[in-house]
């Protein structure tokens, strides 16, 4: 774009920059989300499953788990997690980088499941911010699926500024 | 059924009533707090039951002594199992500890300390191991309430 052609279209071709620049960057990170396996229970189990041959959620770009937080950039809760871990799941959630997102995975680290007693955290929701929630004890991965590319369309919608308050 | 070595624990150990029962293949004894350490040498050093498996607790909360603290022995040699029984009052629940006989029991004692909140006289350290620093009560006793919450991490708002 030439600065004649920026002169004649107004301050109207700048808004239109920055949409396409948000839909492009959204549809780079929608799919290369490098997920963070915060795995506790028998949730894993269908993790597994949903992460290997038959249902292959590499197909979705969101396949290759990273075993450091600081690497990642969705934390996969997948189990009841219990007050005595909680401050380990909170760690690790602030030494992800931003732009970051959370799922919980399974009834349990969604509303603490059928736990209600002095162990288990009702939900992880109570102490870390959560994007989506796949209920389910275990969740099928058909609905594991589901929940990724909802994950994946909302992050394509999303703006995605280079420069935020905190950076 | 009975093992032998079953028939000579109890002609061993003359236990009073309500006597010792043989429930489910294994032995169950019931045995006063301060017979304690004798009973579990005995069983170690002239029975050979070289593994404690668990150390537990009952509460009764309507019985006057309120706390069942149970002990699972195993041999290894015989492939039997004996249950010991002691009670304790709930205001001084203190068992001697099984610690210079057993080093399993270092953990078991510290769990059922935990859970139960009995206290094992001789074992140094009752420090909590499923439990957290600054939790207040002993979530397995019956009056503990059902729904409180002690979370580690402030919830968010």
């Amino acid at each position: 774009m030439t600065p004649d052609n920026r002169a004649a279209r107004g301050p109207g071709a700048l808004e239109y920059l920055t949409t396409k620049k948000d839909e492009f960057v959204g549809w780079a990170r929608k799919f290369s989300l490098f997920p963070y396996p915060f795995v506790t229970a028998c949730c894993a189990m269908e993790f597994m499953s949903v992460s290997s041959t038959l249902y292959d959620t590499d197909r979705f770009g969101a396949a290759l788990p990273r075993f450091s937080p600081r690497q990642s950039d969705l934390l996969l809760v997948v189990g009841t997690v219990a007050h005595k871990q909680a401050p380990v799941l909170r760690r690790v959630y602030e030494q992800m980088c931003e732009p970051k997102w959370v799922i919980a995975f399974g009834v349990c680290a969604t509303s603490g499941g059928f736990y209600q007693n002095y162990a288990a955290l009702p939900g992880i929701d109570r102490i870390i911010p959560v994007d989506l929630y796949i209920p389910g004890c275990p969740p099928r991965p058909e609905m594991v699926i589901d929940g990724i590319m909802k994950l994946q369309d909302r992050i394509a919608r999303d703006r995605h500024p280079i420069l935020t308050d905190t950076f | 059924m009975a093992a032998p070595v079953h028939e000579r624990i109890i002609e061993r150990w003359q236990v009073a009533a309500p006597g010792p029962a043989v429930s489910h293949g294994t032995l169950a004894l019931l045995i006063a707090p301060d017979q304690l350490l004798d009973v579990a040498r005995s069983l170690k050093l002239e029975f050979g039951f070289d593994l404690l498996l668990d150390v537990t607790a009952v509460d009764w909360p309507a019985r006057d002594p309120r706390f069942d603290v149970v002990y699972h022995f195993y041999t290894t040699r015989e492939f039997v199992r004996v249950r010991v029984k002691t009670r304790v009052p709930a205001a001084a629940p203190v068992v001697d500890s099984l610690v210079p006989l057993y080093d399993a029991a270092r953990y078991a004692e510290r769990e059922c300390h935990d859970m139960y909140g009995v206290e094992f006289r001789g074992n140094a350290d009752l420090r909590p191991i499923l439990l957290y620093e600054g939790f207040v009560g002993h979530p397995l006793r019956k009056d503990y309430p059902k729904h409180r919450e002690q979370p580690l991490v402030p919830y968010r708002k």
